[in-house]
């Protein structure tokens, strides 16, 4: 696999580490009563068999966190953003 | 028919041209009591154990490809009972018990050889971590010994024991672990379910699951609609994919992991041996072969295969605990689907779903599971309630904080 970098270009994925999914969103309160959301945040996962968004870092690089869409069945990349961009597309 | 030496004598007279087929192969009926989703190792021994153990026998097995394509005939073969924590170790020992009558039980040649498993160490808290869990296993009743350098290199001289790196001070030897052959697994369970009734359907994909009134009514399949009043879910790497289907949303990630065989060479390695630095983990087969794997390749799929970045780091693991196999040559590799859970342990539990029971989250050690998984699944269908033995995998561990993390990780399932 390659993996198109926003900042350094296509390098190989033994440049990148994983994290995972970027679909749950990290609860922003404390309030126990927001311990179902904490819990659907940390342990559950769509996990889904096709195109899921998720979080590389380019360690072996720049350093930098992006965001790739990537198919799970084939492990094709169909696009990259840079983690920042991910998050203000999405908060918007 | 049963196998044995006067079958084959018998069969000898007509040159091998008489035998039946294993199992049949049955048109699905309108209505089962249960039905099994998934058609490997986990699917099958729960078929067989709930015919057996509790005299249900009107039950299907749905597997979507042929029978044991997916996992049971992709794993490294190795069996052992070497864990830590109270809620695992007495379910793996259950299962090697299983293991040690499994051929006489459902009369198959699964080979099951117990040549023993070694983990090796390479420094001293590795060493306390290890005997720590010698000593759980043997308040358990496990048998397990923690051999020395000296006790390690007479079983295994060509180990890289000097390694600059990773010098290797001893290990922890469970005896009675080792290998099976795991498509014999699958077609002994498949046989012995289906002479007790068990239509085993193959080429049958579940499409969709139908709840009436909070209770599984029927599952939709590629060969049709079928009722049910009982469902269980083994689809291993496919549990996310089937469990959506009922609305369910797991604490699972599906990642691939490959295996490796060597071209066959002479007698070199009597037990399955660990590398204790690195991921890796090696046995012989009968024909010569070395099989081994690693670690998992670390992003989630569903493409059972990986890439080749973690073919170099499995070899390079190789090579630095046996220097002796850098020119063996590389026969064949291959990928699976783990079902890889939040804490590395399994789930076999009922859900909210009356009638719709859960196995998956086997990550990489479903295979030495296989005669417990399915006994205790089995168990936990016919009766409705989870067995002692699967009493600490249930599904909403996770939620009440009483996770099964036997390596420390934390919700992480690609370093499980």
């Amino acid at each position: 696999m390659r993996i198109k970098c926003p900042h350094c270009g296509e390098r190989p994925s033994e440049e990148f580490s994983y994290l995972g999914d970027a679909g749950p969103k990290r609860p922003s309160s404390n309030d126990p009563a927001s311990m179902d959301d904490w819990f659907d945040y940390v342990y559950l996962r769509e996990n889904p068999k096709g195109v899921m968004q998720e979080y590389w870092h380019h360690s072996g690089g720049c350093r930098g966190w992006l965001v790739a869409e990537r198919n799970t069945e084939t492990h094709e990349f169909i696009s990259t953003v840079s983690a920042r961009e991910f998050a203000l597309r999405r908060s918007s | 028919m049963r196998y044995s030496i006067f079958s084959l004598l018998a069969n000898s007279l007509s040159q091998h041209s008489r035998w039946t087929p294993a199992w049949r192969e049955p048109e699905p009926k309108a209505e089962y009591d249960v039905v099994i989703v998934g058609g490997g190792g986990h699917g099958l021994s729960t078929a067989y154990y709930l015919a057996k153990e509790h005299g249900v026998t009107n039950v299907a097995v749905l597997e979507k490809s042929w029978l044991g394509s997916g996992n049971i005939g992709r794993n490294t073969t190795i069996i052992r009972s070497n864990y830590l924590l109270p809620g695992n170790e007495p379910f793996y020992e259950w299962s090697m018990k299983l293991w040690e009558g499994l051929e006489q039980d459902f009369n198959f040649n699964a080979m099951v050889s117990q040549r023993g498993v070694l983990n090796l160490y390479h420094t001293d808290p590795q060493r306390d971590a290890f005997a720590r869990r010698g000593n759980a296993m043997r308040i358990h009743g496990v048998d397990g010994e923690l051999l020395d350098r000296e006790q390690v290199r007479d079983m295994l001289p060509f180990l890289d024991f000097d390694n600059a790196r990773f010098p290797i001070r001893g290990g922890i030897l469970q005896r009675r672990g080792g290998t099976v052959r795991h498509d014999a697994v699958a077609w002994g369970y498949a046989r012995g379910a289906d002479a007790r009734g068990v239509d085993i359907i193959q080429n049958c994909e579940l499409t969709g699951i139908r709840v009436e009134n909070g209770r599984v009514a029927e599952v939709e399949t590629s060969r049709g609609n079928i009722r049910c009043k009982k469902l269980g879910l083994a689809a291993a790497g496919n549990s996310s994919e089937v469990a959506r289907m009922a609305g369910i949303k797991l604490p699972i990630e599906s990642h691939v992991l490959q295996a490796f065989v060597s071209e066959g060479i002479k007698p070199f390695i009597d037990e399955v041996v660990t590398f204790g630095a690195g991921h890796f983990y090696v046995s012989q087969s009968d024909k010569g072969g070395l099989v081994f794997g690693g670690d998992l390749d670390g992003y989630n799929s569903y493409a059972r295969r990986g890439n080749l970045p973690m073919v170099e780091h499995v070899v390079e693991a190789g090579v630095a605990m046996i220097p002796g196999i850098s020119r063996v040559r590389m026969l064949r590799s291959w990928g699976g689907i783990m079902d890889m859970s939040m804490d590395g342990s399994p789930i076999i539990d009922k859900t909210h779903i009356e009638g719709l029971y859960l196995n998956c989250g086997w990550c990489y050690g479903g295979f030495k599971a296989t005669p417990a998984s399915g006994w205790c699944f089995a168990h936990t269908i016919a009766k409705n309630e989870l067995h002692h033995l699967n009493a600490a995998y249930r599904l909403d561990r996770f939620k009440r904080g009483y996770m099964i993390d036997e390596k420390g990780q934390g919700a992480t399932p690609n370093l499980h």
